[in-house]
């Protein structure tokens, strides 16, 4: 497995431990009501799972298994699956941090960080295709 | 494949089934209308689809597929991953009992189903980031044969 894997599975399996406390916080807070304020965390619970923990854990398995180029073993040029990395997980870290803040501060220019997370979550999947498409390929090609 | 994963492979596929059929229900029921209360069946619905069948294919797959720790000791204890696939279903299965009464009228006993069902998921998630992460890992030199 590659190091860029590593990163992008071990990042997931974070993110979907703390999706998932904050999932069950927000069950718990549906039954008691006993901190309201945890409804700002429901999109970072959302974002944390599906493109934190799915998308990113199918990314970082992806990269690790998917045929390499050649008989030497090699993936090709991985800049790009870092370079994701790196956008998938700030997209992530936008849009969760966007609504608490939003809440805590009362400010509209935060508005800023959902956008920017949208222009993150597309370069990060434009990164990985142009990564993965050259290895899409038949078995023995 | 090891009976772990071959469980939680086939109970991911049941419950891909459950949402399915709970899914149409509350489609047709869009339309139909048969039924007032069964749009308060969505939260389920979605959680039979992310938790019950994605979420716990993952899991399956990575913990039949995913690098041994060694030859000796392949797996990390597997009485962490029984506890987290019992209760990630028994969440489930409390959060279906509870969460749509209780969104049709909040009530005591509802409202401790719906704790369980928190506290079972916090205990599933943190569950299964126990087996699997020490998995997630390079091939140690001397088993590689170039590329890990």
């Amino acid at each position: 497995m590659p190091r860029v894997s590593l990163f992008f599975i071990r990042s997931a399996l974070l993110q979907f431990g703390i999706g998932a406390t904050i999932g069950g916080l927000l069950l718990i807070e549906k039954g008691f009501s006993f901190w309201p304020a945890i409804w700002a965390w429901r999109p970072a619970h959302i974002q944390m799972l599906l493109l934190g923990w799915i998308v990113q854990f199918a990314c970082g398995t992806a990269i690790w298994i998917l045929p390499r180029l050649n008989a030497a073993g090699d993936r090709g040029d991985l800049r790009p699956v870092w370079l994701a990395y790196v956008v998938l997980n700030s997209g992530v870290l936008l849009v969760s941090l966007h609504a608490p803040l939003r809440a805590f501060t009362l400010d509209a220019w935060l508005g800023w960080m959902p956008l920017l997370a949208v222009f993150c979550y597309a370069l990060a999947i434009g990164a990985i295709a142009l990564h993965a498409w050259r290895r899409v390929v038949a078995f023995g090609a | 494949m090891h009976t772990q994963a071959r469980v939680m492979i086939k109970t991911a596929l049941m419950q891909l089934l459950a949402s399915m059929l709970l899914g149409a229900l509350i489609l047709a029921n869009s339309e139909l209308q048969f039924s007032h209360r069964l749009i308060l069946w969505l939260p389920v619905y979605y959680h039979l689809l992310m938790v019950g069948w994605v979420t716990q294919l993952i899991a399956g797959v990575a913990l039949w597929m995913f690098p041994v720790i060694s030859r000796e000791q392949p797996r990390v204890d597997e009485r962490i991953g029984w506890v987290a696939y019992g209760a990630l279903n028994g969440g489930l299965l409390l959060r279906a009992i509870a969460e749509p009464p209780h969104a049709a009228g909040p009530q005591r006993w509802s409202a401790w189903l719906l704790l369980g069902t928190g506290g079972l998921e916090v205990v599933a998630g943190w569950g299964l980031v126990i087996a699997i992460w020490p998995r997630v890992r390079q091939r140690t030199a001397a088993r590689s044969s170039g590329g890990a």
